[in-house]
């Protein structure tokens, strides 16, 4: 199906609204393996998100998702920011060229792995992402297929980003990114999106 | 093309710290920090980032820095730049202080590159 504007609004209406409420959760599952900090940093992003739709109703999709881009980018203050700043700032501009929810999530991995140079396997929010663009290629993305690439995160071993710091240590926590982009996408599902 | 420094870092003491100590032999080099983040905390701003690009009195800039979001944030503001960004995955102390030296000395950017191949950690 393609995204339209009113679905994106929602769909980061309700994104943020989770990740606001999971704040401190996100925030505990970065501390074994990171700087404790992941919740505030969405929360933040989230509130900026909020802000900056707010300010100014966007005139099309691409409008939206360059202004939740922007938001992210500036308020976030983490690799997560970085992160999700450019997976949005490339799925905006690839919504020039087309509205399927399957190619824009696609811009938007190819984006996250431009800004981290990491690839799956890596325990990090791409082992959520890759999936999820599969299963939205095949046309069957569903909540199963989000929570399970999520869960298999835990028994990785980071080699990209804060936690691979701690090496082997890393084995048997949840990443915090993927549980976040876990979230992003059920929130996707959640207001009707369906790829 | 005048070369100058920029130094990112999770903390804002730290940036401070490296500009302390490389400014000491490098009086002439233009050496400009992001630290931090907007609200002081412990992180990195792609607008500090982008704010020591375009304060440093240099058209080119060689960019130096620490861990993870460093240089995913750094990335995102050489996107913006109309100056000419040049990032090294580099020990940060080290490598700052080496390019400063050389620069000082007058050496150009490809013999900086050279002295600091041998730094390289990330
Ligand atoms: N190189 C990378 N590629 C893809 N995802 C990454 C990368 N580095 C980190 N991540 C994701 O970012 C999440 C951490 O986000 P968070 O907001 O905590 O930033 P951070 O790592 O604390 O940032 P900083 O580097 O500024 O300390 C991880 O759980 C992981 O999913
Ligand atoms: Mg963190």
């Amino acid at each position: 199906m393609t995204l339209t504007l009113e679905d994106t609004l929602k769909w980061l209406h309700g994104f943020d609204a989770t990740v606001t409420a999971q704040k401190a959760y996100l925030s505990e599952l970065d501390t074994p393996i990171g700087d404790g900090d992941h919740g505030n940093n969405l929360a933040r992003g989230a509130a900026a998100i909020e802000d900056a739709l707010g300010k100014q109703e966007p005139a099309d999709l691409t409008a939206a998702l360059k202004t939740i881009a922007m938001a992210l980018v500036s308020k976030v203050g983490g690799a997560s920011g970085a992160l999700y700043g450019t997976a949005f700032l490339e799925m905006a501009k690839a919504s020039r060229e087309t509205q399927e929810v399957a190619d824009l999530l696609a811009a938007g991995l190819a984006g996250l792995q431009k800004r981290g140079g990491a690839t799956t396997g890596e325990k990090t929010m791409i082992d959520v992402w890759a999936p999820v663009v599969a299963a939205a290629k095949a046309g069957n993305l569903t909540t199963q297929v989000i929570d399970d690439a999520v869960q298999a995160t835990k028994p990785m071993k980071a080699t990209k980003g804060r936690a691979s710091y701690v090496g082997d240590n890393s084995i048997g926590h949840l990443d915090p990114g993927s549980v976040s982009s876990g979230y992003l996408f059920s929130e996707m599902l959640k207001a009707g999106v369906t790829a | 093309m005048s070369l100058g420094i920029i130094i990112v870092s999770h903390v804002d003491k730290i940036a401070a710290g490296v500009q302390t100590l490389i400014s000491q032999v490098a009086a002439d080099v233009s050496v400009t920090i992001a630290g931090g983040t907007d609200d002081g905390g412990v992180g990195t701003s792609v607008e500090k980032i982008q704010q020591a690009i375009s304060d440093n009195k240099a058209d080119e800039i060689l960019a130096f820095y620490d861990l993870g979001s460093a240089k995913m944030n750094l990335e995102l503001a050489q996107d913006f730049s109309d100056k000419p960004v040049h990032l090294y995955d580099v020990a940060l102390v080290e490598g700052a202080y080496t390019a400063a030296a050389l620069l000082q000395a007058g050496v150009d950017r490809t013999a900086v590159e050279a002295q600091l191949a041998d730094l390289k950690i990330k």
